[in-house]
């Protein structure tokens, strides 16, 4: 039976998605986005993780293996993409990117 | 069990804020792998012993080591890719009011939002292992198994076609 009660787990998961929305909206290089939107997945998936576990049940696990593996995914789309844009041109701010503006 | 938690949670607090501060991409690797074992603690401390090995070889190993493979590829020359990292600009002062302001929301909902209304239920000593993970994966839940190995399919052919093309 965990210590604390569950509330301090949904506090946690809070706390942490919304510091990496403050480093998603903060930084303007892809790579830090990237990195503080794998912790935003994160904190997701312990707040899965710590429901499934009050429930007693392994849907909050699957859940979060499944999500597990989609950021996996995502990361390498995503970094992918960062490659393209370094090889493009020299500087990749994410403010310079502007090719799907009208 | 009290103090695992705390020391987790604070872990995976730092090693956020690390990210956010940090001026060197590696830096800014080496604080989310902190804050990515500080969640697989709390995996643990929630009897998760699967996922907790899971998170630290998929997140802590296999995607930041492709982090680190990308840092070293394009970004480890001279001049950084952000000028002004930790100067107050008008739109950073704007993304930490908007996430303030997340935070404090967030925050409350968390702490007060379910107040009492379920606590934890007892669970078999072997919950979370793997045996019991395998079985119920691939009995139960073997339909999101099969869609989630074609996704990851589908993302390596991606990155393919994204990148493996200027090769000829």
């Amino acid at each position: 039976m965990p210590a604390f009660s569950l509330n301090a787990y949904v506090a946690l998961s809070a706390v942490l998605f919304a510091l990496g929305g403050i480093g998603v909206l903060v930084r303007r290089s892809p790579l830090a986005m990237l990195m503080s939107i794998e912790l935003m997945l994160n904190s997701a998936n312990l707040l899965f993780v710590a429901f499934g576990r009050a429930h007693g049940g392994y849907e909050g696990q699957i859940m979060a293996f499944l999500v597990i593996t989609v950021a996996a995914a995502e990361v390498a789309i995503g970094l992918a993409l960062t490659v393209l844009l370094f090889r493009r041109r020299e500087h990749a701010d994410v403010d310079e990117v502007t090719d799907l503006k009208l | 069990m009290n103090l695992v938690f705390i020391l987790a949670g604070l872990m995976a607090i730092a090693g956020v804020v690390g990210v956010i501060l940090a001026r060197q991409p590696v830096h800014q690797v080496i604080a989310t792998v902190f804050s990515f074992i500080g969640l697989a603690a709390l995996y643990l401390s929630l009897q998760n012993e699967f996922l907790a090995v899971i998170q630290l070889i998929v997140y802590g190993g296999a995607v930041m080591i492709l982090f680190l493979f990308v840092i070293a590829l394009l970004s480890a020359r001279k001049d950084p890719v952000e000028k002004d990292v930790g100067k107050l600009t008008p739109p950073t002062i704007a993304g930490f009011a908007v996430g303030g302001a997340l935070l404090v929301m967030l925050g409350i909902v968390g702490l007060f939002g379910a107040e009492g209304n379920r606590g934890w239920t007892a669970v078999p000593e072997q919950f979370g292992q793997v045996g019991e993970f395998g079985h119920e994966l691939l009995t139960t839940y073997v339909f999101p198994f099969e869609v989630i190995a074609f996704v990851l399919m589908v993302a390596v052919i991606g990155v393919m076609i994204l990148v493996g093309r200027h090769r000829a």
